[in-house]
């Protein structure tokens, strides 16, 4: 069980790098406490496995230092870094028992035998794979490859952080819920280090108790799910985030005034720079509601989800979403909005204005 | 479910049949013909039932072939599949040495068999031969024309220079085919590098493995032209393998009712050889 530091760590897959976009990530700083769930959220390409297999000791990143405890182990390889990593598509040893997959970790490690037999025992009646230890492992379901995988990244008890690698990309839907109960479980009862990497939010948001959210190379904010949806730092965490996610409307600052669609709005910040080449206004659909005044707009549609409504308008300078309750009447043609002010906020150059 | 009857669509099997009958089924019948009756040519035909299968089964010029084609099977799979499979191990995973080494592999492949046996004849002549001459000059009395342990190592040394490429080749294909988390994850489990070998690359490639010696077994058992043109299955009978023999048996002695039960017994161990071993091979695959 470790603390994780990362320090200004960026890491290219090319010989030299002439701009941006040549890095895989960029000057990331981590600390990552030692027992907590983590989750590296983003999409597709944006470095979070990257940077999960940098701290794993895959790769060697090109710049920057990763830290295990305050101790420098950039050089290190990954069974001296001692930490578990589990990956997208289940990796088992096909020609050994489900036992002997356990168990394989632990033998290579040179543990004597009763005590392994221990281990394995008490990591397989957590994964309910029990009844499975003496079948080939090949035999097995996706879910259940991936149970061994998860299984042989938790039997040692030394290690000093668990990194999964979007796990649950395999799973059928309902065996994903289950399976990511379980590891929530899992993380409670034997309280170590827990780094996720996902792009799906609802894995990330359920899982981690801190999420990081990575978008081209770098991190755009890092927070509770709770932070990320209230008050997201960059325009890309609010549309990454929430479904539908937020909406960000162009806007003019003059002075202390923000104008959008030429009217002044109310927001979270007092503005006191307005040095931006862009500047816009995000708020969530779940913080705007009808009005007899505000923002002038034009309801396109209405899609009754259930649990609420969905409402497309449009305004002057862009499309705006709206979540109203299930029961609520919904204006047609011409309508006001208006934005509640405390989730409400400015942004210059897509970064939040504080 | 009601099976609609259809027994016209039996004339699409016509084409089929027919080219397999030519190509298979008529020749092979031919020999079924002379295996079971005597000839004196003219279309002449006595009925002999199974006396020639009783005269080869106890011949002892057919055991000592069997014998030496077996042996010579044996000793070709147990040098070229472990050597192919550590060159394959050893070649490189990325960059320009890729299709280089790629191209180097296949050149034998690509070679006449009778060239080859002609090459290896030239090269290994003990007077002017490269190999020959070398050996003799380093103090080995080499001759493979004349003393029979020379004459079987020339040819496995042959036969291993032709088709050890092959085992390279589809292993690399099967090691190129592992995902990269296997080695990742060893990595992290603290998997030693023969641990990888043989719980990670081996069953892996169990399959490009099973083809490999599948090929490997029925190419070596048919070898003809090679050692014909190298050794000519001498000295004396020492290389003369089944094909060799058999060729001698048809065409030199003309005894075409032996000759031909003797291709009937040869392809019956084939397939057997072949069935049992796919069986074994392919028997865990079916259970999981």
């Amino acid at each position: 069980m470790a603390k994780v530091t990362l320090k200004g760590l960026s890491h290219s897959y090319l010989k030299t790098q002439s701009s941006d976009a040549d890095w895989a990530i960029r000057g990331v700083d981590i600390d990552w406490n030692d027992g907590g769930a983590y989750a590296l959220l983003g999409p597709s390409g944006c470095g979070k496995t990257t940077l999960l297999n940098i701290i794993s000791g895959l790769i060697t990143p090109t710049k920057g230092d990763i830290l295990f405890d305050d101790k420098v182990i950039s050089g290190l390889s990954p069974v001296e870094r001692n930490i578990a990593q589990i990956f997208q598509f289940p990796v088992i040893y096909d020609t050994m028992t489900v036992y002997d997959n356990l168990a394989f970790p632990l033998r290579n490690r040179k543990i004597p035998e009763e005590e392994i037999k221990v281990k394995v025992h008490e990591i397989a009646e957590m994964l309910e794979l029990s009844s499975t230890l003496n079948n080939r492992a090949s035999g097995l379901t996706a879910d259940g490859k991936q149970k061994i995988s998860l299984g042989r990244g938790l039997v040692r008890s030394d290690v000093n952080a668990i990194m999964f690698d979007e796990p649950l990309t395999v799973i059928d839907p309902h065996l994903k819920w289950i399976l990511r109960s379980k590891l929530k479980e899992l993380h409670q009862k034997i309280n170590r280090t827990m780094i996720y990497v996902t792009h799906d939010q609802t894995e990330a948001l359920t899982f981690a108790d801190q999420v990081v959210v990575m978008h081209e190379g770098q991190i755009v904010q890092t927070g509770t799910p709770v932070d990320l949806f209230e008050k997201p730092k960059h325009t890309f965490v609010g549309y990454f985030i929430g479904s539908p996610g937020m909406n960000v409307l162009p806007c003019q600052i003059k002075g202390n005034d923000v104008i959008v669609n030429g009217k002044k709005i109310e927001t979270h910040q007092q503005i006191k720079k307005s040095n931006f080449n862009k500047t816009e206004v995000g708020v969530r659909p779940e913080f705007i509601s009808f009005s007899n005044e505000g923002i002038p707009v034009k309801v396109l549609s209405v899609s009754n989800t259930g649990r609420h409504k969905i409402v497309d308008t449009e305004s002057e300078t862009g499309k705006i979403k709206i979540i109203a309750k299930s029961n609520e009447d919904i204006p047609s043609g011409s309508a006001f909005l208006k934005f509640k002010k405390e989730y409400t906020y400015t942004y210059g150059d897509s970064w939040i204005i504080e | 479910m009601n099976k609609t009857v259809n027994q016209k669509a039996w004339f699409f099997v016509i084409p089929v049949f027919v080219l397999v009958a030519f190509n298979a089924i008529i020749p092979l019948m031919t020999v079924v013909n002379y295996a079971f009756q005597e000839t004196f040519g003219n279309n002449v035909f006595m009925w002999e039932g199974t006396r020639w299968f009783k005269q080869i089964m106890l011949s002892e010029r057919f055991h000592a072939s069997l014998g030496r084609q077996f042996l010579f099977t044996f000793i070709i799979l147990f040098i070229q599949i472990p050597l192919g499979i550590a060159i394959a191990l050893t070649m490189p995973k990325e960059g320009i040495g890729v299709p280089v080494c790629l191209v180097l592999m296949s050149m034998p492949l690509l070679i006449p068999w009778n060239v080859v046996g002609a090459m290896w004849n030239i090269f290994a002549l003990p007077d002017i031969g490269f190999l020959g001459h070398s050996l003799n000059a380093l103090g080995f009395d080499y001759n493979f024309t004349q003393q029979i342990g020379d004459a079987w190592f020339t040819t496995i040394l042959m036969d291993v220079w032709h088709w050890t490429s092959l085992v390279v080749l589809l292993s690399y294909a099967g090691l190129r085919s592992i995902q990269p988390a296997y080695y990742q994850a060893a990595e992290i489990d603290g998997a030693s590098r023969w641990a990888i070998f043989t719980k990670i690359e081996l069953p892996k490639m169990k399959k490009v493995l099973t083809i490999a010696i599948l090929l490997r077994f029925m190419d070596s058992f048919m070898i003809y032209t090679e050692p014909f043109v190298l050794t000519g299955g001498g000295p004396g009978n020492a290389t003369a393998f089944l094909s060799i023999d058999l060729v001698k048996m048809a065409l030199g002695q003309f005894d075409l009712g032996p000759a031909a039960a003797m291709s009937l017994i040869y392809f019956f161990i084939v397939l057997l050889v072949c069935w049992v071993f796919y069986t074994l091979m392919m028997r865990n695959e079916e259970k999981s």
